[in-house]
């Protein structure tokens, strides 16, 4: 599978080193260069080295997903730290570029439940954080 | 008619006072706390503080019960996704969104946002028209169609000049439309002369105008 990741924060990079281990071809972009220190593994091998794709660029230029390989992607992430650049950039690749799974991260709930009835695979940590609250607190029976 | 403006910066401030004085009622949503304070003593309560990227925000202004969302903040994506949400999940039948960055048009296309405002790309036509390149303006552009009408005009000494409309070689994928000749506009047909000083419009496919400038003007330029 080629898996292409869009924001290299604590995330988006861990994803990435795992599908990259999983023998998956990972590409990954990130508008920050220094992003891509995150995706070196513990011995100090570089992405590149391990055979990982990076781009710098911002999400929403075209350009910069082209370039990043978004027309041979078979699986797209949304990790930016900005739910709203997430949302934006899973539409227009879902849309434009027809990739077969798009998923993205949404930190507010509510947008996230909407977005997932319209059809967007999203995924929300401060859903997940509240249940898991609610569990910790013996609410969730 | 009750309007929602989104991004109380000048655009938006100004939108919401010309509104008001044609008696529209409006609310006009900001999430900067800075820039609320100081709207806030002109506006009173029509000026809301909080992120319209957030569904109570907008709920709590009435997206609802509103007749049109207005997204004029600096910020494409925010633009974009507001308006996405009000038509789409709060059923508001028109909304209208700023472009900041022109490139950004084909995402708000994309995810069926129109009409959209950009401010560059009015200027742009604008000097367009006031600077005409070779004389050439753009007047319609169908962009899904792929086709563009250009209006150019005939210098003296020019390969069309003085030919009939049949003569005038053309690309394929290009027509003569209309010649404005003395201040009126007429049709063309087969046997019409072009002549120097004329204006033409013409249809063409995207893309196609450096061929046609030099047909229009006069080579030694």
């Amino acid at each position: 599978m080629f898996v292409l990741i869009v924001g290299a924060g604590r995330v988006g990079s861990a994803v990435a080193k795992r599908a990259l281990a999983a023998g998956h071809e990972v590409s990954v972009l990130d508008e920050d260069p220094l992003s891509h220190e995150r995706l070196e593994d513990s011995d100090g091998q570089t992405w590149e080295d391990a055979g990982g794709l990076f781009t710098v660029g911002r999400a929403l230029e075209v350009d910069s997903l082209l370039e990043a390989g978004v027309q041979r992607a078979d699986v797209f992430i949304a990790s930016t730290d900005g739910d709203n650049t997430n949302l934006t950039v899973a539409q227009i690749v879902q849309r434009r570029f027809s990739v077969d799974k798009v998923v993205c991260r949404v930190m507010d709930p509510g947008r996230a439940a909407w977005y997932a009835q319209q059809g967007l695979h999203t995924i929300s940590p401060t859903r997940h954080a509240i249940e898991m609250f609610e569990q910790a607190l013996g609410l969730d029976s | 008619m009750y309007v929602i403006i989104v991004g109380a910066g000048k655009v938006g401030l100004n939108l919401a006072r010309e509104l008001i004085d044609k008696g529209h009622e409006v609310t006009l949503l900001e999430a900067d706390r800075r820039r609320y304070l100081l709207v806030e003593p002109e506006l009173g309560h029509v000026v809301h503080y909080g992120d319209a990227t957030e569904l109570w925000v907008l709920e709590r202004a009435g997206v609802q019960r509103t007749d049109l969302v207005i997204t004029v903040t600096g910020d494409d994506e925010d633009n974009m996704l507001v308006c996405q949400v009000a038509k789409e999940k709060y059923e508001c039948e028109r909304v209208i969104a700023r472009v900041n960055n022109p490139r950004n048009l084909q995402h708000f296309k994309l995810l069926g946002i129109q009409p959209v405002v950009s401010a560059t790309d009015l200027i742009l036509r604008l000097i367009e028209h006031e600077v005409p390149r070779y004389g050439l303006v753009h007047l319609l552009a169908l962009e899904e169609e792929r086709l563009e009408i250009i209006e150019l005009e005939v210098q003296s000494g020019a390969p069309a000049a003085g030919l009939r409309v049949a003569e005038v070689k053309l690309p394929e994928g290009s027509l003569v439309i209309s010649v404005l000749r003395d201040g009126r506009g007429f049709v063309p047909t087969p046997e019409t002369v072009v002549e120097a000083g004329d204006q033409v419009l013409l249809v063409l496919d995207a893309g196609l105008e450096e061929q046609i400038t030099p047909v229009f003007s006069h080579v030694g330029d």
